[in-house]
């Protein structure tokens, strides 16, 4: 049953977050300010402010003490959320293994932004790329609604399957810019995520638990494998929550989306706010009678490597744009896209395009000149 | 062992024999009011290596070990969801009081932990922070930490041709704690028992971040036999090297004081880490040692009113 009483709104892809947050209404929030994450946080104090929700809400010192008092707030047992942006996910780094390793399922909204040097506050996907061997799920987002609902979507994955999760926006591109979406009613959304069932809290005096010991040769290593199983177990948990989604909102959200594939003979690989433009060139393209579609990717952590082969392996030419570059080896999406094909035993030759570091713009006519094989070199709009 | 004093630390941790620790933990942890259920959080260090040797733990109430330099933001974390879960009557096993404590060695707490310290004794959250202060980094083998005394010799502040070990005197993290303008701040010793617990029970009972400084001699890294840890750290403040004073609500008092201290040297001559300054070319490193400690002493006695 779709939910009719939805509402038609105007915000930024930071507010579309909050809007979501304030829905979901967490019980503990460790915020610190870094751009373009900030309307994030402020937005929810001012929620807070106004008395529209119960959290509370830590202002710590430093984005290292926020992933901090994350874990302990999640291991005593409450919801926790939080949100950064590069620096301050880079700070966190050390702490983000740790939230995974406890298996404890905060939700952290990103704004995808540039690392330092030289400094740079514009969408990028360095930062996030720099923590995809964290132990975090990701789940990346186009516009201001994938935003909103995957922040719910995700939340509900979290719990779920006791992981930790990041929903990921392009910074500026889709957190600063004002775009239309539908929200559910509040209600809904509560119904829709629950109520979180914490595993041994730790404020569950009665039955003490010794959180975060020490293991070394003899038991590492299976916790170790036991926490990837549990990660990779979490795709079809993904799948089977975004469907309940859908129920609730008409919109659904696979693995990947699949934009005009069917007969496609040339598919683009890329995620975020720049698969919008790439899709206004894939029509403008079909209209024209070229066969080219776009895969964007939602959920990258856990990869789906077998779901992309089985689509890509029946392109002629696979394009991949990676708005991050992994400095000393080829690209994070390429090498994931080459890993997923090698293995379905599909040697194909991929294209590798480097777009949009530090803010740079994306035009249509860029994307539609990767799909013609009309740039040289491997970096657009530079 | 005695059951009462196992009640919340059980034997059978793997810390050094002659290490303090254990008795600080359990000195401090005893003065819990009774009905008072306690959640501990503690930096990594040699306290918690020793005491959660997976599958193993010697802990018997709720504890958290999350990374080095953060466990005060840790706790905050954990206290914010108590009063949230509280609040919404949410609380596992219902309704009850629980008093937080953090445990940090020096290096957690002087170094890599300042800034999450400050942090959290600034927003004001209802935990005890307890810095059992070996004076370095005794866990990775003993490296010099701001803790370390002018002096010293430490693995990275060793004694050579032209070293007599650490150049820099200590830092006064007393002050820099009282400087949050907190309820109560003090240091205690782990061989004056009774001042520790009264201090314990103190900082326990107040509403509001607290903190306990607690000299904690080391056996391996300070370089003296199992038996004397006690012996030795009561001549620390017996020849005024650590004194015992507290900070309430900006007061000083100080809680032991005699009138003719010790000679720094019947402290420093008890230990390995200190033997190279009985050298004639030391001679001036000693006479400065003892300068720098009857200044301090000097200065705190004025910040008595």
């Amino acid at each position: 049953m779709i939910n009719k009483t939805y509402k038609k709104l105007a915000l930024t892809g930071g507010a579309a977050a909050a809007e979501a947050l304030r829905q979901i209404e967490p019980e503990v929030m460790p915020i610190y300010p870094i751009t373009p994450q900030t309307p994030i946080i402020e937005t929810y104090a001012k929620f807070q402010a106004d008395g529209m929700v119960d959290t509370e809400i830590i202002k710590v010192e430093s984005e290292h003490s926020a992933m901090s008092a994350a874990v302990g707030a999640s291991v005593a047992g409450a919801r926790t959320v939080t949100a950064t942006s590069s620096q301050g996910l880079a700070l966190m780094n050390e702490v983000l293994y740790i939230a995974s390793g406890l298996r404890l399922p905060i939700l952290m909204v990103v704004s995808a932004r540039a690392l330092s040097a030289p400094i740079n506050i514009h969408g990028d996907h360095l930062d996030v790329m720099g923590a995809r061997d964290a132990g975090w799920l990701q789940l990346f987002s186009e516009n201001a609604q994938e935003v909103y609902d995957k922040t719910i979507i995700g939340m509900k994955l979290a719990e779920k399957v006791n992981l930790p999760i990041m929903v990921i926006m392009d910074g500026f591109n889709t957190s600063h810019s004002v775009e239309n979406l539908e929200t559910l009613e509040t209600e809904v959304v509560k119904k829709f995520v629950g109520e979180r069932e914490a595993i041994n809290p730790l404020l569950d005096t009665s039955n003490p638990v010794s959180y975060g010991p020490v293991a070394l040769q003899n038991s590492y290593f299976e916790f170790r494998i036991d926490q990837e199983k549990a990660t990779l177990d979490a795709k079809e948990e993904y799948e089977k929550i975004a469907k309940d989604y859908e129920k609730i909102s008409g919109r659904h959200y696979a693995l990947f989306e699949e934009y005009r594939t069917e007969d496609a003979e040339k598919i683009l690989v890329l995620t975020g706010s720049a698969a919008g433009t790439a899709k206004v060139v894939v029509d403008h393209l079909c209209d024209k009678g070229e066969k080219v579609g776009i895969l964007k990717i939602n959920l990258f952590r856990p990869f789906p490597h077998e779901e992309i082969a089985a689509v890509l392996k029946n392109a002629q030419e696979i394009i991949v744009m990676d708005r991050a570059q992994s400095i000393g080896t080829k690209p994070p999406f390429y090498t994931e896209i080459i890993s997923s094909l090698y293995q379905a035993g599909e040697a194909k030759d991929v294209k590798s395009y480097v777009y949009g570091l530090g803010g740079r713009d994306i035009f249509q006519k860029q994307i539609e000149d990767v799909f013609m094989g009309k740039v040289d070199g491997q970096y657009l709009n530079k | 062992m005695n059951e009462q004093l196992a009640k919340n630390f059980a034997p059978g941790h793997s810390a050094c024999a002659g290490c303090a620790f254990p008795a600080i933990v359990r000195a401090v942890l005893g003065e819990v009011a009774d009905g008072t259920e306690i959640v501990v959080a503690n930096a990594t260090g040699c306290l918690e290596v020793t005491s959660t040797l997976y599958p193993y733990t010697a802990w018997k109430i709720p504890w958290i070990h999350n990374a080095f330099e953060n466990a005060a933001a840790t706790l905050s974390g954990v206290e914010k969801a108590y009063e949230i879960l509280k609040r919404k009557k949410k609380l596992p096993g219902g309704d009850k009081k629980i008093k937080f404590v953090a445990f940090g060695g020096d290096g957690g707490t002087y170094d890599i932990g300042l800034q999450s310290l400050s942090g959290a004794l600034e927003r004001g959250h209802n935990f005890l922070y307890v810095l059992y202060d070996n004076e370095g980094y005794m866990n990775t083998g003993n490296q010099r930490s701001s803790a370390t005394p002018f002096g010293a010799a430490t693995e990275t502040t060793p004694t050579g041709k032209v070293s007599f070990g650490k150049t820099e005197v200590r830092k006064n993290l007393m002050d820099i704690v009282a400087a949050h303008h907190i309820p109560y701040v003090a240091q205690a010793n782990v061989a004056f028992m009774a001042d520790l617990k009264r201090k314990a029970k103190k900082a326990l009972s107040i509403d509001g971040p607290t903190f306990l400084s607690v000299f904690s001699p080391c056996t391996n890294n300070w370089k003296f036999p199992t038996s004397q840890y006690v012996n030795i750290a009561k001549l620390a403040t017996e020849t005024n090297f650590w004194p015992l004073y507290e900070i309430e609500n900006g007061k000083y008092k100080i809680n032991w004081a005699t009138e003719k201290p010790k000679s720094l040297t019947d402290f420093l001559k008890t230990q390995g880490r200190f033997k190279h300054l009985f050298s004639e070319k030391n001679k001036d490193v000693i006479e400065e040692m003892q300068k720098i400690t009857d200044d301090e002493w000097k200065r705190l006695v004025g910040l008595v009113e």
